[in-house]
């Protein structure tokens, strides 16, 4: 087994019990803060993935989907507070 | 060898992170918990990863996506931190006070 794909391993436990605080949050913002939390892990596990796999074109996704998680945070947060007023 | 050391860092604040969401009581200590150690388990497996790979295009864009989540992940957690006392969510406390 590859050293690589142990860290994936281990990672991809730690993004599943990350998701767990996304089903079982009391408010929202809970929920929010796991999806963060994950979304930053599953970031890290793709680029891991890339340099295994030592394919450039994968290290491409990873950027986008950071930034595709970054709005999608914002935009929720934005949402979660316009819904309050 | 300094790069293995960099990789074990990181799933240990990693998984401290994680832990510290699952089992913290309020929206604020879980936000804390997750800012700070989601960013340096992050931090620290990418400069594991460059360690590890030497100079190459590889290690250029490790440097840029970690130089975007350093800059992107405060202003997500300051976000949502506003946003939850905005809309009036109490932090917690120990106990209640008592002439109160």
């Amino acid at each position: 087994m590859n050293f690589l794909s142990l860290i994936n391993f281990i990672l991809s436990g730690i993004a599943i019990l990350s998701f767990c605080r996304v089903i079982l949050g009391p408010t929202p913002y809970d929920r929010l803060i796991g999806f963060n939390l994950a979304s930053g892990v599953i970031t890290v596990i793709m680029v891991v993935y890339a340099v295994e796999l030592n394919r450039i074109i994968y290290m491409d996704v990873a950027l986008v989907y950071a930034l595709l998680s970054f709005i999608g945070v914002i935009a929720i947060a934005k949402y979660l507070r316009a819904g309050d007023r | 060898m300094i790069a293995y050391i960099f990789f074990g860092l990181g799933i240990f604040f990693m998984f401290f992170g994680v832990l510290g969401v699952l089992k913290f009581p309020d929206i604020y200590t879980r936000l804390q918990a997750s800012s700070k150690c989601g960013i340096t388990g992050v931090i620290s497996i990418f400069l594991g990863l460059i360690i590890r790979q030497g100079i190459s295009i590889f290690s250029l864009k490790i440097l840029l996506i970690s130089l975007f989540i350093l800059i992107t992940s405060p202003v997500a957690s300051h976000i949502i931190a506003q946003s939850a006392f905005k809309s009036g969510l109490k932090p917690w406390r120990a106990r209640k006070p008592k002439n109160d």
